[in-house]
């Protein structure tokens, strides 16, 4: 219990990674998860051959050596960032190859009518896509993105042992420093769970808001 | 290409369409080029970093951690699947003590970062890498197979336990005769799905020094002897790791697909295994 009390800011310090990795990597995976959806329905052949080689490679790659690769391969080419903007981008980049699967698979879920009844009704394309289709999709994905995204601040973990600052890294200082190493980690889980059930009451929310029973 | 997004183009639009493509593809070639100029001027492609691939103590060395990470996924896959039959009976279980317990450990164990799990088994209770790598793989994925397992039994057609049990049957010969053999075929996609999870997560391992094919790449690369070939390395272990991934995710995509053919199964198919929140009734799809 202790353990707790006396290292209130080590652990608030870890935390705050934690929350920090999961925020911007989120973005970072949403917003190419996306792209990367928009690039696999496109009309175009060879976006959709690069959407589809993105996501196929990066959905079967361990992360663990996805971060081996960015972490400690980028900087040999001369690109050397601070290791926690690596780990956004070895994580955020894993996840929205789930994320495209999740927002593309809501695309399919609109039934083909409700485009075909949009065009006969004279709407050009972006009116279809965001006025009809992306709407409805959008409805449907919640749950999925939500899970996504909760995966994501569970496997940021991993970037604590690439030297970046988050919950799962507090363990060492802390049996260094001779603490009980049981209730160390009874904490680091309890972190997690704060970050994890925040998420999911986040979106439990919205899927309340704006989903719908089709 | 979905239907709801498009017509089909008239002239017109294909030449546009034509336009698009060829201004993306110069692009993707543009991004390919650059990364292969970078590799050429960091002299990635230099024989002294090539050459110790040539060498049969770091052939061995690869070897010797791909068979590792192969055994600790062979390991984790016989034991995830063992505990997770046992948790998902303890879940189907009439007795609510079973029940309760087994639902608090799924639930938790699907709520932990593996990693913490790992860390927690190696560091604190002080097992053996590989050890620790299998036990923290075995909790959760045993855990999200027990749900694969539960929801699996839950498609099969109600009248099928029904009539079984009009029969005279008693609940274990009615799970093990009529709805476990059907809920299997329906749950082996989602299995299998679930598989190639724990074999990419074997590459934990390598967090908590256990040897690994990543922690033999890692040895490789950080020798000065070899003007320290980190991306040569690199560039052989991916395709490997991903390869053996991607085999195994077509392995799930063509069960699935052939099931999708097959009567049998036609009613019922298990969703893919989602990661858990520990918020009771969140995130569960419609349906």
């Amino acid at each position: 219990m202790n353990v707790l009390l006396d290292n209130l800011s080590l652990y608030g310090k870890g935390l705050l990674g934690t929350v920090e990795l999961t925020v911007f990597a989120s973005l970072l995976a949403l917003v190419l998860g996306f792209l990367m959806a928009a690039f696999r329905v496109a009309p175009v052949g060879s976006l959709r051959a690069f959407g589809t080689a993105w996501v196929t490679v990066l959905r079967n790659t361990p992360l663990t050596l996805l971060f081996f690769a960015v972490v400690l391969g980028l900087p040999r080419f001369g690109f050397v960032l601070p290791f926690n903007l690596f780990a956004i981008l070895a994580l955020g980049c894993y996840t929205s190859a789930f994320i495209c699967e999740a927002v593309r698979s809501g695309i399919n879920t609109v039934p083909a009518g409700q485009g075909e009844a949009a065009r006969s009704l004279g709407m050009t394309f972006p009116q279809t896509l965001g006025g009809i289709v992306l709407p409805q999709a959008f409805r449907s994905v919640i749950p999925p993105i939500g899970s996504t995204l909760i995966a994501l601040a569970k496997n940021s973990a991993i970037a604590g042992a690439f030297s970046v600052t988050e919950l799962l890294g507090v363990y060492k200082p802390l049996s260094e420093m001779g603490y009980g190493i049981i209730w160390t980690f009874v904490w680091i889980a309890v972190g997690y769970l704060i970050v994890t059930l925040t998420i999911s009451a986040l979106f439990h929310v919205l899927e309340k808001r704006f989903g719908v029973a089709r | 290409m979905t239907t709801a997004l498009y017509d089909v183009p008239g002239p017109r639009t294909r030449q546009r369409h034509r336009l698009y493509g060829l201004v993306s593809t110069v692009l993707i070639l543009a991004l390919l080029g650059w990364i292969l100029y970078l590799l050429f001027t960091t002299g990635q492609f230099t024989a002294e970093k090539w050459t110790p691939f040539t060498y049969k103590g770091i052939q061995e060395l690869l070897l010797r951690g791909l068979g590792n990470t192969l055994k600790a996924f062979a390991l984790a896959a016989v034991l995830s699947l063992a505990l997770g039959g046992v948790l998902a009976t303890g879940r189907l279980s009439e007795h609510r003590t079973v029940r309760w317990v087994s639902t608090v450990l799924v639930e938790f164990f699907r709520a932990m970062p593996v990693l913490v799990m790992i860390f927690f088994i190696y560091v604190a209770l002080k097992a053996e890498p590989l050890v620790a790598l299998v036990a923290g793989l075995t909790l959760y994925n045993g855990s999200v197979l027990a749900e694969v397992f539960r929801t699996g039994v839950h498609s099969v057609d109600r009248g099928q336990r029904e009539a079984a049990y009009a029969l005279g049957m008693r609940k274990t010969q009615v799970m093990t005769h009529v709805l476990v053999p059907q809920a299997v075929r329906a749950m082996l996609p989602a299995i299998i799905s679930q598989l190639v999870v724990a074999l990419k997560d074997t590459s934990l391992g390598y967090l908590i020094t256990y040897e690994e094919f990543l922690h033999a790449g890692k040895l490789i690369a950080s020798n000065l002897d070899y003007d320290l070939p980190f991306i040569p390395v690199v560039m052989i272990i991916s395709p490997i790791y991903i390869g053996m991934c991607m085999l195994l995710s077509w392995l799930a995509h063509w069960v699935s697909r052939r099931q999708r053919r097959n009567p049998k199964v036609e009613a019922a198919e298990v969703a893919a295994p989602e990661p858990g929140t520990l918020l009771p009734g969140g995130h569960r799809r419609p349906g």
